[in-house]
């Protein structure tokens, strides 16, 4: 079926005609290397870093501490890996969360397995992390602590600022994975005390392949790609011009465009939420009620299967997805959704629907008509169903 | 129709793009230059580093100035780092500012304008360059915002060095450097003041120092004034004379850092009231305002950065060797650091300090 409404902003976005326009010069016409010396290198070069203070400006950072990575895992690693590698004579100690995406818990089992010890902090029913657990799992040894910003799942925004003051105080690193956050919600790295941050561009209207990583000035981290001087030798490779440009462009227009697309989606999301838990029993919303992204709904339905309302939704030119994109297709149950106490049955019944600003009130009032259907259609044929609505009469 | 062509360090920071955007309107040709000094792989702070080397020319851009960046990190290398190194060693505090100063920043600087035919060189320092109003030398005095005040680090600079040098920001206060930024653009107006040591963005000197010359500091004893052995020390580097926290050990009373005996390897601790002293001996003796300094000479003296400055009377005791008393005595008089001597407003000029006490060896040659 062809998708004719697309939910799944948290997985990509499409690219937005602004931003490809920006691009489009630097495939053809300015395609010089910028380490070149003559006009199209130094034309390649200087649209580099015009892009590089669109970044730095949406989150209150230098230029120089913006470098261009091929993506938010690709960041994710190079700040875990790298300020590991660089401290690894300071302690031997990470914190991070048991909500991440797995771009940070794998890498953190990698280093697991390399001398490193890493805390993985419960959170509440709603997947916010407690300060007061944090606090506790901090010890001599601890170089750095990895708490995303907002997860890419339940969508509930971590108390970052709150967790940046403490490492602050505590002389400890705090990278963020702000992959899903940038760009939806306000960032300011001074204000929250964040050292390292990753942005990746294919979510917010910039092409899949390019991404960025903000370190703050002073941080000591090692490169994770050697070879040429690119990115202050802090990650080689020639630099992808048109990407760097799209995600530049995609960023201010972010930044610019916030507060009226986040109450705009906000509006949206709150209406589908509501509507869903209205008319679906046997429903829960996952995540933070409030302190939530703007474009994210998260609902378990009891009784069935998330894949099987994904299979029903894309009939109808729906696209979802049960957890995120990179756990779906995977027979686990979301690692996010145990960790908010959720179990493995109600974790396997649910849809995460990301809305962005092409989306429609439309196309909200269609999955309010359609949703309820899909559910109580196989909820028909859940044999556990049957039993409870016996049981009710 | 220019005022003269001037070179001027860059280090993108607020202060030195300030002082090239202030050059320019002032209707000087101006050439920034960045002096790549230190870098070492995975450092993203520093004097002359990568990210100031782009911040700068990012600056001069803006500012559409020619821009250059010269390599010194050999010079950084032999006369600061080193310095810095060999001084811990030695039981001494080092400030690697001050030989930065005088013998990478200024050496490099007017040697690289005097190449091109430049006139000036100019720095981004909170002080001011004038010929002193009695001996009409060239001197520093101290900035119009005694908040920022940086003439401390600057007293060893030779007249030759002053002649040369415009210092624009010394006219301002540091508020309105950064509003006058904002014309320039936003992040250098918001950009963070620098701190520490460049070559140390850490602030961690102990694990520097072991970096560069591996994990070879030998622990030792810590001693009271008499000699008696109080406790283990973890080696001397991570020592400074008036310390008190970081010791590792109770001892019933507070307990500071006298001195470090390099030859028996000893941290000597005292109580508070035996760090004090009214007398400071000095030598490397640069001369500014005054053209020596000769016995009986008043000055305002100050020990350390942050020391509040106080009056004290200064003696040639050698060819080299000042003598400076106080009228009052002064906490932690510390080797390594400078002891600044200012007249007024101005900078008489200093050196670098031995200790309260002479040398031995000093001592022998001062008794023949």
């Amino acid at each position: 079926m062809a998708t004719k409404i697309y939910m799944d902003h948290a997985a990509t976005t499409p690219v937005r005609k602004e931003v490809l326009e920006a691009m489009l010069p630097y495939f053809t016409e300015y395609y010089g290397n910028a380490s070149g010396i003559y006009g199209i290198a130094k034309e390649s070069k200087k649209a580099m870093e015009k892009a590089r203070e669109q970044v730095a400006a949406a989150i209150n950072a230098q230029p120089s501490e913006i470098y261009f990575t091929a993506g938010g895992s690709e960041s994710d690693n190079m700040a875990l890996r790298g300020v590991a590698e660089a401290l690894k004579d300071k302690g031997n100690h990470i914190i991070t969360t048991k909500i991440e995406h797995h771009a940070i818990l794998h890498t953190c089992e990698y280093l697991e397995k390399h001398g490193f010890r890493v805390t993985y902090l419960d959170v509440d029913a709603d997947g916010k992390v407690r300060l007061e657990d944090l606090e506790a799992a901090i010890c001599p040894e601890t170089i750095l602590i990895s708490v995303m910003f907002a997860n890419n799942e339940i969508g509930t925004i971590e108390p970052i600022a709150e967790i940046g003051k403490l490492a602050h105080e505590k002389g400890i690193y705090l990278h963020t994975d702000a992959v899903q956050a940038m760009g939806h919600v306000p960032i300011d790295v001074e204000e929250m005390h964040i050292d390292l941050l990753s942005i990746s561009g294919h979510k917010l209207g910039a092409p899949k392949g390019i991404g960025a990583i903000y370190i703050r000035k002073g941080v000591r981290i090692t490169p994770l790609i050697f070879g040429g001087a690119q990115e202050k030798k802090m990650r080689a490779g020639t630099e992808n011009i048109p990407g760097i440009v799209g995600l530049g462009k995609a960023v201010e227009l972010a930044a610019a465009e916030l507060p009226e697309t986040r109450a705009t989606l906000e509006k949206m999301r709150d209406r589908l939420i509501h509507g869903i838990l209205e008319a679906i029993p046997y429903s829960k919303l996952n995540g933070h009620p409030t302190d939530r992204l703007p474009g994210n709904c998260n609902i378990s339905f009891e009784f069935i299967e998330g894949e099987s309302m994904l299979l029903l939704l894309d009939a109808l030119g729906v696209a979802a997805s049960s957890g995120s994109a990179c756990t779906s297709g995977s027979l686990d149950p979301s690692h996010v959704l145990l960790a908010i106490g959720l179990p493995h049955e109600k974790a396997h019944g649910s849809l995460r629907l990301t809305l962005d600003t092409d989306n429609t009130e439309e196309e909200i009032d269609f999955i309010l008509e359609k949703l309820p259907q899909i559910v109580a259609r196989l909820r028909e044929m859940s044999p556990l169903y049957e039993e409870v609505s016996k049981q009710a009469k | 129709m220019s005022k003269g062509k001037v070179i001027i360090g860059m280090s993108g920071g607020v202060d030195s793009s300030t002082a090239a955007y202030l050059l320019k309107e002032e209707g000087y040709e101006v050439i920034g230059v960045t002096m790549g000094m230190w870098q070492e792989p995975g450092e993203t702070e520093g004097c002359g580093n990568l990210s100031a080397v782009k911040d700068a020319s990012r600056v001069a851009e803006k500012l559409g100035i020619e821009f250059h960046v010269l390599d010194f990190r050999k010079e950084f290398r032999e006369n600061v780092v080193d310095y810095f190194i060999n001084s811990y060693e030695r039981g001494m505090t080092p400030n690697p500012c001050i030989a930065c100063n005088r013998h990478v920043k200024w050496a490099a600087l007017l040697d690289y304008a005097n190449k091109i035919g430049a006139d000036y060189i100019a720095t981004g320092h909170y002080a001011r360059i004038e010929k002193h109003p009695v001996t009409g030398r060239y001197s520093i005095k101290a900035s119009v915002t005694a908040a920022k005040d940086q003439t401390y680090a600057l007293y060893r600079l030779t007249q030759e060095q002053l002649e040369r040098t415009l210092m624009p920001v010394g006219f301002y206060e540091k508020d309105e450097i950064r509003k006058i930024a904002a014309n320039i653009d936003d992040f250098i107006a918001k950009k963070s003041d620098s701190q520490d040591i460049c070559f140390i963005p850490d602030g961690d000197y102990g694990a520097f120092l072991e970096r560069e010359r591996g994990k070879n500091h030998c622990p030792g004893n810590f001693v009271d004034m008499e000699g008696n052995v109080l406790g283990q020390h973890k080696g001397l580097i991570y020592y400074t004379v008036g310390q008190r926290k970081g010791l590792g050990i109770a001892f019933g009373k507070p307990m500071y850092v006298y001195g470090l005996d390099v030859d028996k390897n000893e941290v000597i601790l005292c109580d508070n009231e035996t760090l004090f002293s009214r007398t400071v001996y000095a030598n490397q003796i640069n001369c500014m305002s005054v053209p020596e300094f000769t016995d009986g000479m008043r000055f305002r003296g100050k020990i350390r950065y942050s020391h509040k400055m106080a009056d004290c009377t200064v003696r040639m005791v050698g060819e080299d060797l000042l003598e400076c008393t106080f009228d009052e005595p002064q906490r932690a008089i510390t080797p390594g650091q400078a002891l600044v001597l200012y007249d007024g407003e101005y900078v008489a000029g200093g050196g670098t300090i031995l200790g309260a006490k002479l040398p031995i060896h000093q001592r022998k040659n001062e008794a023949e």
